[in-house]
């Protein structure tokens, strides 16, 4: 019953890991380009939340201030594609990962400025809530995590094979001439995108937030879900939930078991072991070009 | 404009292009070494601090400029470059030997990292790497008994010959030292890029299946640039144990490794200069920042400022700068600047306007 219970609370972990790895791959699928701010979009998102949210601050109620929070960062992420990522258009995947990375450092150090440094928990009506299953406790806010989690994977996936966007999204990211003659703007396309992953990520900060505090340095969380997105393979959709789930699930499990500091090692491991036995992911998106 | 005929293969390979580049080297040299009779001894210590991150930086750019490889995590390898060399000391190796023995173990770590991870590309090898550097830091602290864990090892002073070369008693000597070993790296760096093996990284970074094609065997080539990348971080990595003092796991954590990668593309990416220019940002940056601060404090009497992490903010913003509009890094700025009077007036902008493509996929190979 222990280790049901820690398999849940993991669960719940691994599924935020999962939302902000399916940022990565949202825009990595439809721009193929990086995004390493998407850790620090989250933290945005959390804090946006818990400005429009928290009593002491703006005070709307929850959900009101969610929608608003998710609205926001989709028009952060629809600006920061529209103002730096635009600019460079047929650059380097690398000169991109170094851009969004200066991104991140300078996210960190606004949401500094305007929050501060202290960890601060938003007033989430989530908390604290919970309803006892034999003896298994399942809280409010690990079974919302869960299920958003499950609900935004599948239409995000829905969203991309079905919809005539979505299939516009994949054309761009896999031969950009070919998707301009195809009549497809693929400029405006990239913008939407990203937007969808500043979107994304306000869900997997207030989600975050509603399990525990947040302050700047939450933002690095996304090193941890890259890792994530990678042992997925990079470019699947459910694979950023595989793999956050695995990251989600070892962490506890290794902690428990194993010894405390091998917890933090684990998941890059197993980054490490799955990238050598499987160098583009357990769900891998990479196939041959027939010829 | 000078032009040079090149009527033989040696004049297309030798080291300066012609006498007046030699002049100006030899010109820079003096000064370098002259520099701790110009500055005082704080100076010289930064000047000294910015070499080793040279050092590192050169190591680096073997890696990312040279080879194509990108590398989030060499601050990992600086980790075990400084432990394996004051480890080496502590168990009665002299420094002399200690030093490259520290970058050859670094050499042979790098390489046996790179054999499974070289079929990586792009994205997949730089979050590789990043997991490395990551994981770094908590191996050191549960490899205490060997690392000391979170008390870190204390670097005993650099001895050579029964020359001390303590930071504080013997800032020049310090200095010196640590040039001439930037120097040497320098050297077996160029004598690389003109080698087979240099000619072989450039062709793998340009394209891998023309290099392929042209009898090169790409995994063996992208092994040896890890190798010989880590060897030269592994020494930059022991010489800042050295110049810290006192080291823990901290000293070489992921900031560090992030640090290192926009230092070279803020230098200007596939050159020594950049490593070298990239350095000096990175070493005076901080002081400029508090240096400006003070400065405006004092002009506009609103006392000192004090906003945590407003350098890597302003830091992260330069870069910001640097990558949309001198993506060619200070180095690429000055080439432009030289090109423009060398051609005056014939100078254009589309002279170093780079060639854009059109994105395909690299997920369909």
């Amino acid at each position: 019953m222990d280790l049901l219970q820690l398999l849940i609370s993991g669960l719940a972990n691994g599924c935020v890991y999962g939302l902000i790895a399916l940022g990565f791959v949202l825009i990595y699928k439809a721009t193929e380009a990086v995004n390493f701010a998407q850790g620090d979009f989250m933290m945005l998102g959390a804090f946006l939340t818990l400005t429009f949210a928290n009593s002491n601050e703006l005070g709307l109620p929850f959900w009101l201030a969610c929608i608003l929070a998710v609205l926001v960062m989709g028009v952060v992420g629809y600006l920061v594609e529209a103002l730096l990522i635009r600019r460079m258009f047929g650059e380097s995947q690398i000169a991109i990962v170094i851009l969004t990375i200066s991104l991140g450092i300078v996210l960190r150090f606004v949401a500094g400025v305007i929050w501060g440094h202290e960890p601060q928990s938003l007033e989430s009506p989530l908390a604290g809530r919970e309803v006892r299953l034999g003896g298994l406790v399942l809280g409010f806010d690990d079974m919302t995590i869960i299920i958003v989690t499950i609900l935004l994977t599948a239409g995000l996936y829905l969203f991309f094979a079905k919809t005539k966007i979505g299939l516009a999204m994949q054309a761009a990211s896999q031969n950009q001439l070919a998707a301009y003659y195809m009549g497809i703007p693929v400029k405006r396309v990239h913008a939407l995108v990203w937007a969808l992953a500043g979107g994304v990520a306000a869900i997997a900060g207030i989600l975050f937030a509603a399990k525990g505090t947040i302050d700047p340095s939450t933002g690095l969380l996304g090193i941890k879900a890259s890792a994530a997105a990678i042992i997925g393979g990079f470019g699947s959709l459910p694979g950023a939930l595989l793999g956050g789930l695995i990251i989600g699930l070892v962490e506890p499990l290794s902690s428990r078991y194993v010894a405390a500091g091998v917890s933090q090692i684990m998941p890059y491991l197993i980054l490490l072991i799955v990238l050598i036995v499987r160098p583009h992911g357990l769900l891998s998106q990479v196939r041959a070009k027939k010829v | 404009m000078r032009i040079v005929f090149k009527t033989t293969y040696e004049a297309d390979i030798r080291l300066f292009k012609h006498g007046a580049q030699a002049f100006w080297y030899a010109l820079l040299l003096i000064v370098a070494v002259a520099a701790p009779f110009l500055l005082g001894d704080f100076l010289t210590g930064e000047a000294t601090n910015v070499l080793i991150w040279a050092i590192c930086g050169m190591g680096l750019m073997l890696l990312v400029g040279q080879s194509g490889q990108a590398s989030l995590g060499h601050a990992a390898f600086m980790a075990i470059g400084a432990y394996s060399c004051v480890l080496l000391e502590s168990a009665g190796v002299p420094f002399i030997l200690a030093l490259p023995l520290g970058g050859i173990i670094t050499g042979i770590a790098g390489g046996l990292f790179a054999l499974p991870v070289t079929r990586l590309h792009g994205i997949y090898l730089a979050i590789a790497t990043l997991a490395v550097s990551v994981m770094m830091e908590d191996v050191i602290v549960l490899a205490e008994p060997l690392t000391g864990g979170v008390n870190g090892l204390i670097a005993p002073d650099i001895e050579i010959f029964g020359v001390n070369f303590n930071r504080y008693g013997n800032a020049s000597g310090l200095y010196w030292l640590i040039l001439a070993i930037a120097i040497l790296i320098v050297l077996a760096y160029r004598n690389i890029q003109r080698s087979p093996l240099g000619r072989a990284f450039a062709a793998v970074r340009d394209s891998e299946i023309s290099a392929q094609a042209m009898g090169i065997n790409v995994a063996r080539t992208k092994a040896t640039a890890f190798a010989i990348s880590t060897f030269m971080t592994g020494i930059g990595g022991a010489l800042m144990g050295h110049f810290a003092g006192v080291f823990n796991q901290e000293t070489f954590n992921l900031v560090i490794s992030i640090n290192l990668i926009l230092m070279i593309v803020i230098g200007g990416l596939g050159t020594i200069h950049g490593a070298f220019l990239g350095a000096v940002v990175i070493g005076f940056l901080p002081q400029a920042i508090a240096f400006a601060r003070d400065g405006l404090g004092s002009i506009f009497h609103f006392g000192s400022i004090a906003i945590p992490g407003l350098e890597t903010g302003i830091f992260g913003t330069i870069l910001i700068l640097f990558i949309l509009f001198e993506p060619l890094g200070i180095y690429g700025r000055w080439v432009k600047i030289r090109t423009y009077f060398e051609l005056f007036p014939f100078a254009r902008r589309d002279m170093f306007r780079r060639q854009k493509s059109y994105l395909k996929t690299e997920r369909i190979r």
